[in-house]
């Protein structure tokens, strides 16, 4: 026996447990993170059938099943999203289920869609043109409803046409038919149905602007405000990191003052990122920003146009944040690349020039561009700096569009961890806003992992084709 | 290791021939006599004069004086750290790139010293190209490995490139090989290949000088039985200078050979008779294999 607790802990076996216990602990950790976040990001597209409820003092209740648990006090109760915001005045509900009589899914309940005021849930009652009823009763709306709002965008007839809703107790609301996105009858959809509102609630998410304090509509704008961020950050940082660790990997006398500015280098990664901001604003955004204003657009002044954040202002920022990750990296490479390989340049008459131009930087490309797809990554993510240099709620116009010219680097932009933020902590309907928040998160690491794809595709290729396949 | 050293300042004194390891035809007695030290035979190409050299404060060449006859093989041989590999990296000036490095004394190619503030040093590293112990291709395909140096003299017309390279790949003996892979990755060549492809990558730049710093020392007996044979048509064009450990190739390939032992230049001579009736108790002693 105590041999074998001997051997156990001369073996090494002890801390080969241990490493695989931290391990698993961190894969957990990540793996239940992903699950919640994917879970709910997609989750949020699927249109979940709507619930009728009858309760004991004879009320009715129309939603959607937003959750079950048991109450701090022991009673079992329900969540229901009932939306209607503009006649309760919160979206959800608690019910206690000792409360419910019956549980139903009649199919003439619908869900509208409206540009204001959330969701309504309830029964179709009358169309109105003007003053006069085109149609009247659940089934005749209905029916008459999808030419009339399939022309919603294109015309303005429909604006005459007004929808009488009718809620689960029987109140009437009125809306306009110009403020109606879409209805949905989710009882009365097949799985395969259901799966096309799904994909389609996808691609407006993915497409559109963001509509009633982002908390609806889609988040287009802070998607390609990341992205487009992210590009003209690693425009600036890849040349600035590969030149400076050029230089201190081989120009450079090595020697205390390159020690000392290599350690910097280093630290400056670990600088809270809301120093960065604060820094790009006085620098970038007050500093350069204002200078140019003083010199070119004299004319618009006291209005700001490059004295304000913008999303130039901001991808520098960044930039500075992110260039140690570069320089690191790319040192690394450069110290990887052989010296076989260098000698045997120099050897056949290459200036050291030629040689880190023609040999080395193209051997040690993989290795920056790790470097890059990290700073990428972590450039996405950064919300702190931006908040200072040019992330807005909500921005008015893209840093790119058709109006001369074309390319707007002094334009505010949206951001998705900005987005997060805001809908999840700002909003005034906090509860409406969390599945966004689920699918901005959602969205946010898709961006993250295309961008890193894109990169590790692009360093494969490199590496195939300089890698000895014996082909 | 001091014993050696001081005997190696008084060994001078001719020591009878002992049998040799090798089998090889005796030298005709006529050549028996000690030669020149300096010498061998033939129009001299590389002069190296009264050399020293020092890595920061460690001298590790004293005072070498040795000539290397033109379109022939000189071989370096001695034990490791003797300094052969030194000296021949600085005969291309590879050794700039050490730091704290430094030398004393002169190297003359064709009389003009290569040290000279006036000699281009790019120029002087085409003239005298360079192979070298571990094969070296650039990870880039066949085609540009070899296009690179006459590419980095401003060549770019693609039928003279193209002639360059299937010149130097034949003279590499390489050609046949690789002719239908040429824009295949270099590094997907077996060691042996990848060792002549580094050679014609040097041909190709046309040096009047190769040097080679044991290009067999990781080829297999018949990977490094072609690259011997190489050596003798290559010799025809330009002047070899080869360091090995390997005594037998030495002698097999070699038309000089000197013998350095601890930086300093112990013996140099015809290979033949360096190797079968040694003027230096301490060459017969390495020869023989009693040291080293």
């Amino acid at each position: 026996m105590k041999l074998w607790v001997k051997h156990f802990f001369g073996s090494g076996e002890l801390f080969v447990w241990g490493c695989g216990a931290g391990l698993s602990l961190s894969l957990l950790m990540i793996g239940g993170l992903l699950a919640l976040i994917l879970l709910n990001g997609f989750g949020y597209f699927w249109p979940a059938d709507l619930l009728e409820l009858t309760l004991k003092d004879g009320k009715h209740v129309i939603g959607q099943l937003a959750g079950e648990e048991v109450s701090p006090k022991g009673i079992p109760r329900i969540r229901m999203k009932v939306g209607n915001r503009d006649l309760y005045g919160l979206d959800y509900r608690w019910i206690n289920t000792d409360q419910i009589i019956e549980r139903v899914k009649p199919s003439d309940l619908v869900m509208v869609e409206r540009r204001e005021w959330g969701n309504f849930y309830g029964r179709l009652g009358t169309l109105h043109k003007e003053d006069h009823i085109v149609a009247e009763g659940s089934d005749a709306v209905w029916r008459s409803l999808p030419p009339l709002l399939r022309h919603a965008e294109s015309s303005e007839t429909e604006s005459v046409y007004t929808l009488r809703l009718i809620d689960a107790n029987g109140k009437e609301k009125s809306v306009s038919l110009s403020q109606v996105m879409r209805v949905l009858r989710p009882n009365d959809l097949s799985t395969l149905e259901k799966l096309r509102v799904y994909v389609g609630n996808v691609w407006t998410v993915l497409t559109t602007e963001p509509r009633e304090a982002n908390t609806e509509g889609g988040i287009f704008p802070a998607i390609f405000g990341t992205v487009m961020m992210v590009i003209i950050m690693s425009f600036v940082v890849a040349p600035f990191g590969v030149i400076s660790a050029l230089y201190l990997r081989e120009y450079a006398r090595q020697g205390v003052i390159v020690r000392t500015v290599r350690i910097a280098v280093n630290n400056l990664a670990g600088v809270p990122s809301i120093v960065f901001g604060v820094f790009g604003l006085g620098f970038f955004v007050y500093g350069v920003g204002g200078t140019i204003d003083a010199l070119w657009f004299s004319e618009r002044l006291p209005t700001p146009t490059f004295g304000t954040g913008g999303i130039l202002w901001a991808s520098l920022t960044l930039a500075l944040l992110t260039v140690p990750v570069v320089i690191v990296a790319t040192e690394e490479g450069l110290a990887a690349v052989p010296r076989e390989y260098r000698e045997g340049s120099i050897g056949l008459g290459a200036t050291k020039w030629e040689t880190i131009w023609q040999v080395v930087l193209p051997t040690a490309l993989p290795g920056i561009l790790t470097g890059l797809m990290l700073a990428m990554a972590r450039a996405a993510g950064e919300v702190a700096p931006l908040m200072l240099t040019g992330v807005v709620k909500l921005a008015p116009a893209m840093p790119i569009d058709g109006t001369w010219p074309f390319l707007h680097l002094d334009r505010k932009f949206m951001h998705l961890g900005f987005h997060i933020y805001d809908v999840g902590f700002q909003s005034p309907n906090v509860e409406a806003a969390k599945p966004m928040v689920y699918v901005t998160t959602l969205v946010l690491i898709l961006v993250v992992v295309t961008l890193n794809l894109t990169g590790i595709v692009l360093r494969n290729r490199i590496r195939r084709k300089y890698a000895g396949s014996t082909v | 290791m001091l014993d050696q050293q001081s005997e190696l300042r008084s060994g001078l004194s001719h020591y009878p021939p002992t049998s040799s390891l090798l089998e090889m035809e005796r030298m005709d007695s006529r050549d028996s006599k000690v030669s020149d030290q300096r010498s061998p035979q033939g129009k001299p190409k590389l002069r190296v004069q009264g050399f020293n050299f020092f890595y920061g404060l460690v001298q590790s060449l004293f005072k070498i004086d040795l000539e290397i006859p033109e379109h022939q093989v000189t071989a370096f041989i001695g034990p490791s750290g003797c300094g052969k590999s030194t000296l021949l990296r600085c005969m291309n000036r590879l050794n700039d790139l050490i730091e704290g490095a430094r030398h004393e004394g002169n190297i003359l190619l064709d009389d003009v010293d290569i040290f000279n503030s006036k000699v281009d040093i790019t120029d002087l590293r085409k003239r005298v190209g360079m192979v070298f112990q571990k094969s070296n291709p650039f990870p880039k395909s066949i085609h540009e490995n070899v296009a690179y140096g006459p590419r980095l003299q401003g060549l770019k017309n693609r039928a003279v490139l193209e002639d360059i390279v299937e010149g130097s790949l034949r003279g590499a003996g390489l050609w046949e090989e690789v002719k239908d892979r040429l824009h295949k990755s270099a590094l997907g060549l077996s060691g042996g290949q990848q060792q002549r492809l580094c050679i014609a990558r040097a041909l190709a730049v046309k040096p009047d000088v190769l040097l080679m710093d044991e290009p067999c020392s990781a080829l297999d007996p018949i990977a490094t039985g072609i690259i011997e044979e190489l050596l003798f048509s290559l010799k025809k064009e330009l002047t070899v200078v080869i360091v090995t450990h390997n005594m037998q190739q030495a002698a097999r390939v070699s038309d000089s050979t000197a013998f350095m032992y601890l930086g300093q230049l112990v013996e140099f001579g015809l290979t033949k008779q360096l190797f079968t009736n040694p003027s230096n108790k301490q060459t017969e002693d390495y020869i023989t294999g009693r040291f080293g």
